[in-house]
């Protein structure tokens, strides 16, 4: 027998004022499994991810979250069902500490298991622990990344959303992203990974759609498409 | 030297005050980024608010303190919700309408309802002197200073230590971040302006025993506040704490060495010279 899908969005519009971006998207993440959102700049990648956090309310089609329909819903109901979305630029909040940082992830749900998570996220990220009281806008744009995915997961995810975790990290980081995203994907936890680096996220994603013109233009399992003539040619220049 | 100690006891104890309105001014505007010319109209309310409550039920302002808060965060959170907030995202010019606009309706509504008339309550503290070595101390300032630092540190310590202080702090510069942790940056808003209005709440039933109230009164502090906040640095907390008390000592200073016509000059010239040497005011920062 299938799990029914975690996320399972169908034909899902969105857009700014006047300004439609997203012209009915379809696509699904299953339990424990890591998808790779791909696209060239500009497409709507991080639309995608607005919306279906709440931030920006569709204008239609269906988002369908552990057997809930949640498009529509209040972004803070949102992040409480455990759909929590790791934004670009990592917004992580630079007047606070560290730690203040950390706990706020949690804010949704409450001051339960607060300690856990927290150890949970100094394991994965020991450095964060020995940051503790370091103001988060004075840390390097690699270790904000990393608060960004800490605060995420303190969240307690059942599908974290990374959108572009590897952008502006040197190349060592880039491999320490991915890794970490091995981990979690080892940990058993669903993934919706936006990124660039289309290589690397074929590799540890299962499965990849490509978004072109606001719409899924291609997609299939990450072995299917990493051979793939039209992706090689659209993104990797081959 | 006989005369320099109780100006400058006094001038500290006055200024404790001006840190509370001062606060309430700083926290409005380090979170929402307004200024809110409505803060002195607000005081003056919340003043005759105490001078009602003491005048026509008999309650003493320190009794009324925690009641006239309560009220006046109820009427900063609605003022928020309906009249600041639908403006407060967008234009600059919007949101002076909107607070002068509020001050102007606050103050006229006060003479209507008031007269031009100046009043004063009567406590059996007000003038009462408590005597510390060689000086003599006013009880109702003394009270005064005490409670608004005790409620400076409240204050503090709800921002620091608590979820919905941490959520203040952090909606005040990233919104967007805080609504994907599940804060509704909306509702912080509100709060906050609340808060920063209930701290004038708290600031009149600390000025009613030893100030008058007028419909006017709330000109003398407003411009205060303003000169503690850029001071201090905008929408610094430790900034218009200690600006507060510098202020309030530098005026009483300046009456005492300068007399009544030149000393009101000092705390004007301190702005200025603080502000030569640390255009960010003294605990301000870069953005
Ligand atoms: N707040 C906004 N108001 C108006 N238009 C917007 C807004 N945010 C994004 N857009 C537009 O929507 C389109 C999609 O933007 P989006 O950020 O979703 O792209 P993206 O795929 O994430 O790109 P990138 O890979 O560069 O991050 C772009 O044309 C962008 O200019
Ligand atoms: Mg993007």
């Amino acid at each position: 027998m299938v799990d029914p899908p975690l996320l399972d969005v169908r034909d899902l519009r969105a857009g700014y004022g006047a300004f439609a971006v997203l012209h009915g998207v379809s696509l699904s993440v299953l339990p424990g499994e890591v998808v790779a959102v791909l696209g060239s700049n500009g497409v709507g990648k991080t639309t995608l991810n607005r919306t279906l956090s709440g931030l920006l309310r569709p204008r239609g089609g269906s988002i369908g979250f552990a057997g809930e329909e949640i498009a529509g819903a209040d972004h803070a109901a949102i992040v409480r069902a455990g759909l929590v979305h790791v934004p670009e630029g990592r917004r992580v909040f630079p007047n606070l500490t560290v730690r203040d940082n950390l706990l706020l992830g949690s804010y949704a749900r409450g001051r339960a298991e607060r300690a856990q998570s927290l150890d949970r996220v100094f394991d994965i990220f020991p450095r964060l622990a020995e940051r503790l009281r370091q103001r988060a806008g004075t840390m390097s744009g690699g270790e904000q990344q990393m608060l960004a995915i800490g605060r995420g997961l303190m969240a307690r995810p059942r599908l974290l959303i990374l959108d572009e975790p590897s952008l502006g990290l040197s190349p060592l980081l880039v491999e320490e992203m991915f890794a970490l995203i091995g981990r979690l994907r080892g940990e058993g936890l669903s993934l919706l990974l936006v990124e660039q680096n289309v290589m690397q996220s074929l590799a540890v994603a299962s499965r990849a759609y490509v978004i072109e013109h606001g719409r899924v233009a291609l997609s299939g399992t990450a072995d299917a498409l990493s051979r793939d003539a039209r992706l090689r040619a659209a993104y990797l220049g081959l | 030297m006989a005369l320099l100690m109780p100006a400058l006891v006094g001038g500290l104890l006055t200024g404790g005050v001006y840190a509370l309105v001062a606060l309430g001014l700083t926290l409005i505007y380090g979170v929402l980024h307004i200024v809110n010319f409505a803060h002195g109209s607000l005081l003056m309310m919340a003043m005759f608010g105490a001078w009602l409550l003491a005048a026509k039920f008999g309650l003493d302002p320190l009794v009324a303190l925690p009641l006239l808060a309560a009220i006046m965060f109820a009427v900063g959170w609605a003022l928020y919700r309906f009249v600041i907030g639908r403006v407060a995202h967008g234009d600059d010019r919007a949101i002076l309408l909107a607070t002068l606009g509020v001050a102007v309706v606050l103050d006229n509504l006060a003479l209507v309802l008031f007269t031009g008339d100046t009043r004063t309550i009567e406590t059996p503290y007000a003038l009462q002197m408590i005597q510390a070595g060689p000086l003599l101390i006013p009880l109702a300032k003394l009270i005064a200073f005490a409670c608004a630092l005790l409620l400076a540190g409240a204050l503090w310590a709800f921002l620091a230590l608590t979820d919905t202080g941490r959520a203040i702090r952090a909606v005040a510069r990233e919104p967007e971040g805080a609504a994907l942790v599940g804060i509704r940056p909306d509702r912080i808003f509100a709060l906050a302006y609340g808060i920063g209005i209930a701290c004038l709440g708290a600031a009149a039933c600390l000025l009613l025993p030893s100030f008058y109230v007028s419909p006017q009164v709330g000109g003398v502090f407003v411009l205060v506040a303003f000169t503690v906040v850029v001071l201090g640095g905008m929408g610094s907390f430790p900034g218009a704490v200690v600006g507060g008390l510098l202020v309030g000592i530098t005026e009483n200073l300046g009456g005492l060495y300068l007399g009544e016509d030149l000393g009101p000059i000092c705390v004007p010239l301190l702005f200025i010279a603080v502000l030569l040497v640390r255009p960010t005011g003294l605990f301000g920062s870069v953005r």
